[in-house]
């Protein structure tokens, strides 16, 4: 029976070692899951990494890689939240071609309407950067695309929880 | 202490010495206590091997005939000990054939630490002569991983290897090393690791967990313990015989969990699983309490999960929670270190006896005993059996040989017949099923424990698989005992192909050398039974061998092994034929 699944954004607080993004998404690949989308950065706390996952699995299926993270070595803590726990955001980058930004005056109200932003423009190209939630950027896609897009770019999401984490608590615990 | 000894002390400890990688390698093994390792020598470890010659006099380096061989050795070395094994090996092909064995360690939860050598720092990434990334090929079965590049890292690097190895749930750790970081020199100083911040090897025990156990132990009316490897690695085999005699709990083993209690003690109801005995398996689905014990609830001990244990409430002790919950739905679980924990479930539990639920696995045990077990061990067909010559090796032995088994039909025959009455004593690939395993892993193993009887039992299929590692008993004169069960086939899996195959033998049938000649020509004591009138006699020959002795015992060629699971039914839908 096919449990019921829907997406959960996993938060990882790690050493930074080289090595590490094998091993954490070593445990997705042999579930045979696949990853919607994965971004790695600094954390608040000096020399910890985060990572921000997003998956779509079954909560049982959730806790089970939750606990397989966990016992890595070098995973500090792992947690999972559902969209509703967590402020997040995805952010993209399109680029167009300059002489569209003149002639067609609607990409300039669609800019305005979708709270985007130019970041740059040449001669030959200009490139709108938006963040927001997949559907917004989606949306803006989809308004664009008529008009050429010469390059996109999505990038992973990134989310903050609305509860504490207390990662820098458990740190000093151990020191 | 006076100033002056403080200050001595002090100087002491933070002095350093100044010496390359390769030696601070050694040293560092040296200071984890290692007395023997297994390898290979190749281009890329070289500098280590200049060192281990130099200090061949601390420590004892066991050159085996393939890579995985010393895996396998190092293994058996620590599932015999409880001390983690050493594998060493050089990069690219050495290092990618350590990786069965590093599989298989990691499966099995043992303590193990695999040294590679890797090709320059320069040259990484270049697909240079005998470059492997061997970082990426071993991570998903490893512990823990890392490659040094400089040697100032060693003796930190290789003190986590250690620690992470041995502690908390262990397991096979690899650690790469480049040959640069081999020649460099350093300032050594070693200091053994005792934590690292983001890893924590035992989690707390709540008592809440311990009460709510108890509780449900002392209400059980039909409780049924299923035990693990967890009590052995936990060495907690004086706590857990106090906690099943107070409670009076029947107890079933798993088949790394065997020897933890002996085999005859009378509440040792024998294994379950797949090849199990028939009461244990049967009752799983009738008892109203289900212990779990430093187990893991593989599909090979629950069957389908659908039908396993349903009407049973379930209590897990664990040492890893990434285990709770994961196969079979527990109702409480109580995490920690299998010692501290039953320990702690001692005093909360009530004296019970049980004895009307235990006159049922007595009933059990009777059906099995008609069946399959006289069968198997008193045959009066022909062919001799599996059975009889596990039967007569408990006999000779005196119920006190560690058994290392392969793996397939005489894995399972050894695992149900053996007689153990030391913990430690049975040694085989559990979770991997790793054909090949037994003749290195018993190297090891008596190399750890000179003083115990090694006996491996050995298909013939998986005997071909590391049979070169007779060289390694040539050459080292380990006094091992080899028996290879011969039944001119991969027993096991012809076993299938008569089930649920219609007899379709697909490359089963092996043509097999005359294995006697081969034991010869190692210069190793060898002789073949081909009758039941000869087992005895020439069981008692090979025991009474203060040498290497190879046994080949011809056995019935298309027998199968009861009472099974077929893949997907229900415990207790077990089959006696």
């Amino acid at each position: 029976m096919e449990k019921e699944k829907q997406l959960y954004t996993v938060t990882v607080y790690t050493e930074n070692n080289i090595g590490l993004l094998n091993r954490v998404s070593a445990i997705f690949q042999r579930r045979h899951i696949n990853i919607e989308s994965i971004n790695i950065s600094v954390s608040e706390i000096d020399g910890v990494s985060r990572f921000t996952i997003l998956i779509n699995v079954s909560e049982e299926q959730m806790k089970k890689i939750i606990g397989q993270i966990e016992k890595q070595v070098e995973v500090i803590k792992a947690y999972y939240h559902t969209d509703d726990d967590t402020i997040y955001q995805e952010s993209c980058l399109f680029k167009v071609k300059s002489d569209l930004l003149f002639e067609e005056r609607q990409i300039q109200n669609i800019i305005k309407e979708s709270n985007s932003r130019i970041v740059t423009v040449n001669k030959e190209f200009f490139v709108i950067e938006k963040s927001g939630r997949k559907n917004e950027i989606e949306l803006l896609y989809r308004e664009l695309k008529p008009f050429g897009i010469m390059q996109f770019v999505r990038a992973g999401r990134i989310a903050v929880t609305k509860e504490p984490m207390e990662i820098s608590k458990m740190l000093e615990a151990f020191n | 202490m006076n100033t002056e000894t403080i200050t001595a002390k002090v100087k002491e400890t933070i002095t350093t010495t100044r010496i390359s990688g390769s030696e601070a390698v050694v040293r560092s093994l040296i200071a984890e206590g290692v007395d023997i390792l297994y390898g290979y020598p190749g281009g890329a470890i070289m500098p280590v091997y200049d060192e281990l010659y130099k200090f061949q006099d601390e420590i004892q380096h066991v050159l085996t005939r393939h890579e995985q061989g010393a895996t396998h050795s190092a293994q058996g070395y620590a599932r015999i000990s409880g001390k983690v094994g050493v594998a060493i090996a050089t990069s690219g092909p050495g290092a990618t054939n350590l990786i069965t064995g590093i599989a298989d360690a990691q499966i099995d939860s043992t303590p193990m630490v695999c040294i590679t050598g890797q090709v320059g720092s320069h040259l990484l990434g270049t697909d240079a002569f005998q470059e492997t990334d061997v970082i990426s090929i071993s991570t998903p079965v490893t512990k823990w991983n890392h490659q040094i590049t400089k040697a100032s890292e060693i003796p930190e690097v290789l003190a986590k290897a250690f620690y992470i190895a041995k502690s908390g749930r262990p397991g096979p750790v690899l650690i790469d090393i480049t040959k640069d970081a081999q020649f460099e020199e350093l300032d050594f100083t070693y200091k053994k690791c005792e934590s690292i911040r983001s890893y924590k090897p035992v989690p707390e025990t709540s008592n809440e967990s311990l009460y709510a156990a108890a509780k449900l132990i002392n209400e059980a009316k039909k409780p049924l313990v299923v035990w693990g490897q967890g009590v052995i690695l936990g060495a907690a085999e004086t706590e857990f015989k106090a906690v099943i005699e107070k409670a009076g709990l029947p107890s079933a083993w798993t088949i790394l969990g065997a020897s933890a209690i002996e085999t005859n003690h009378p509440l040792n109801v024998g294994m379950v699983g797949m090849h199990g005995n028939y009461a244990p398996n049967v009752l799983t689905n009738e008892c109203d309490l289900l212990i779990a014990i430093g187990m893991r609830f593989d599909d090979r001990v629950t069957g389908n999960l659908e039908t396993y244990a349903k009407q049973a409430k379930v209590v897990h002790f664990e040492i890893d929670p990434a285990e709770v919950d994961k196969n079979v739905k527990t109702d409480v679980a109580v995490l920690g270190n299998s010692k501290e924990t039953l320990k702690a479930l001692l005093p909360l539990l009530n004296k019970n006896r049980h004895e009307e639920w235990h006159q049922k696995f007595k009933d059990l045990y009777k059906i099995e005993l008609e069946k399959v077990i006289n069968n198997d061990l008193y045959p009066v067909k022909e062919g001799l059996t599996m059975g009889e010559v596990v039967k007569e090796i408990n006999k000779q032995s005196g119920g006190k040989a560690a058994i290392v088994s392969d793996v397939g039909q005489h894995q399972m025959i050894a695992c149900r017949y053996a007689e153990f009455n030391e913990t430690k004593s049975n040694i085989t690939s559990g979770g991997l099923g790793t054909m090949g395993f037994a003749l290195p892993a018993a190297i090891g193993a008596k190399m750890a424990a000179p003083n115990r009887e090694v006996v491996a039992i050995i298909g013939d299929g998986g005997y071909q698989m590391t049979i070169q590692e007779l060289g390694t008993i040539f050459q080292t004169k380990v006094p091992v005992k080899i028996v290879v069960l011969n039944n001119d086939f991969l027993g096991m899996v012809r076993q299938w192909q008569q089930l649920f195959f219609d007899k379709r033998y697909a490359s089963t049938e092996i043509q097999n050398p005359d294995f006697v000649a081969i034991a010869k020509g190692y210069s190793i004591n060898a002789k073949k039974v081909t009758k039941r009138e000869e087992l005895a006699a020439a069981v008692e020959e090979m025991m009474q061998c203060k040498e290497a002795y190879f046994l080949e015992v011809s056995v019935e060629k298309e027998a199968n092994v009861f009472p099974m699971i077929p893949t997907g039914a229900s415990v207790s839908d077990i089959r006696l034929s």
